[in-house]
């Protein structure tokens, strides 16, 4: 303490004022630009809104890698899920043609679409990377229709800052922001590497968000709610992944 | 320090998840891996071999090996522009006599066990320089960009990034091997540190 003068005091004095009053700024700014991830809250909280307030700020116009046919791995890896109810049986049984997705939320005009109805739409077909929080990868060529275009149909209202979509297997659900949701990669996908999309991989629909870990891409979509927030849903989280300990935003 | 450890224990518990280890773009329990741990894994579509699965820890170890990265990557940052800008680095890093005979005989001197001279422990030789400057200024970095180079984000923002590594697969694998170089660098620093002692 002998060698601790009063001008080292001062100096580190305005600076740690400095340093607090600048992160005050941050937040506040983050809070405004919606920034902050529902799952922001919490000792890993301050690290989780880096996270996500930087790569949200970086990835605004950027597009996943596309890869070419040649690099399509052949082995699409599809991880081991709940078994399946009777009443994904049956529809499976009718080849899907009863599967439903039903859009509601804030939209102008809520409806329910056929499997037939998403296929109907313009397609779009991207060969990207998919990576499991687990460590692993492959590379396949994912076919559907953009999300974009179904909210486009639906309406989406100008509140609106939030997707939040289902699956057929209760309890598994999650949710992206807007920029994500518009995204032109942002698929509901029904077709992998040419062909149905396979069950294991999550057929007959599967929600595919190429910039983010796996887990995002949802498997057996039946609803998609359009909200303002996230609060209302399950623990307020954001999704069903930070209630099992993992975080809202996968970009990494 | 503290974010080292809670990068590497939290690391670990990410590795358990899937002990496999491939290179180029992708991976999975259906490819042939470039080498497996001789370790249980926390997901049982992992076989390896051992009868059991270890508990999923996976969710609170990713928060925590992020947000520690962010605190070492702000504190590196800063440090480094400190460095430069007291020119720490040029005058205690940089080595003044790079020559193979200064850096053999700094090698003999350590396995000897050399006691340093006066003169000499006041300022790090040639092999401490060298092995700051390739912690410093390759391993650190090096961890930081394949560990980025994994994120879907990132790789949609910088795909060369990932691409020189050699792909996302490749990017994990340097990252597992430099995060071991960087603890055996930790490991022989700690040692030697106790073996000098710590007043000089």
């Amino acid at each position: 303490m002998s060698n601790l003068s009063r001008r080292k005091l001062i100096t580190t004095g305005i600076a740690a004022t400095a340093g607090a009053s600048g992160l005050a700024v941050a937040a506040g700014l983050a809070r405004r630009y919606g920034l902050i991830p529902p799952d922001g809250g919490g000792i890993y909280g301050a690290g989780e809104t880096l996270t996500y307030a930087a790569q949200r700020l970086l990835t605004s116009h950027s597009m996943a890698r596309e890869f070419s046919r040649s690099q399509i791995s052949k082995t699409p890896f599809a991880n081991d899920v709940a078994p399946m109810d009777e009443a994904f049986k049956r529809l499976q049984a009718g080849a899907f043609a009863g599967w439903r997705l039903a859009v509601d939320g804030m939209v102008a005009r809520p409806g329910s679409f056929a499997l037939a109805d998403l296929k109907s739409y313009p397609s779009s077909s991207h060969i990207t990377h998919l990576a499991c929080e687990e460590g692993w990868s492959y590379i396949a060529e994912w076919t559907g229709v953009p999300l974009s275009h179904v909210l486009d149909k639906v309406g989406v209202l100008p509140q609106a800052k939030y997707f939040v979509y289902f699956s057929q297997q209760k309890g598994w659900w999650d949710s992206v922001d807007m920029a994500d949701a518009l995204h032109p990669q942002t698929l509901l996908t029904y077709g992998l590497n040419g062909g149905e999309l396979p069950v294991g991989n999550g057929g007959p629909l599967r929600m595919r968000v190429p910039r983010q870990l796996g887990y995002k891409s949802v498997k057996y979509i039946t609803r998609l709610t359009v909200t303002d927030s996230l609060k209302t849903f399950g623990k307020g989280l954001g999704s069903a992944a930070p209630e099992d300990g993992y975080a809202w935003y996968a970009g990494i | 320090m503290l974010c080292f450890f809670a990068l590497l224990v939290s690391g670990i518990e990410i590795v358990i998840s899937h002990p496999r280890f491939y290179w180029g773009e992708a991976g999975n329990v259906l490819t042939p891996p470039l080498f497996k741990l001789p370790i249980p894994a926390s997901r049982s579509s992992v076989s390896t071999g051992y009868g059991f699965v270890l508990p999923d820890q996976n969710g609170w170890s990713r928060y925590l090996h992020f947000q520690s990265a962010w605190v070492a990557v702000l504190t590196g940052l800063l440090y480094a522009i400190y460095g430069v800008f007291t020119g720490h680095f040029r005058k205690n890093l940089l080595p003044d006599d790079l020559s193979w005979r200064a850096l053999a005989k700094d090698i003999a001197n350590h396995l000897r066990f050399a006691r340093p001279g006066e003169a000499e422990a006041c300022s790090y030789n040639v092999l401490q320089r060298l092995t700051y400057l390739l912690v410093i200024f390759v391993l650190f970095p090096l961890v930081i960009w394949t560990g980025l180079a994994m994120s879907p984000a990132i790789a949609s923002v910088f795909p060369s990034a990932v691409a020189v590594l050699g792909g996302q697969q490749s990017a994990r694998t340097i990252h597992f091997f430099d995060s071991i170089f960087l603890l055996l660098f930790l490991l022989v620093h700690v040692v030697m540190v106790c073996v000098s002692g710590f007043r000089s």
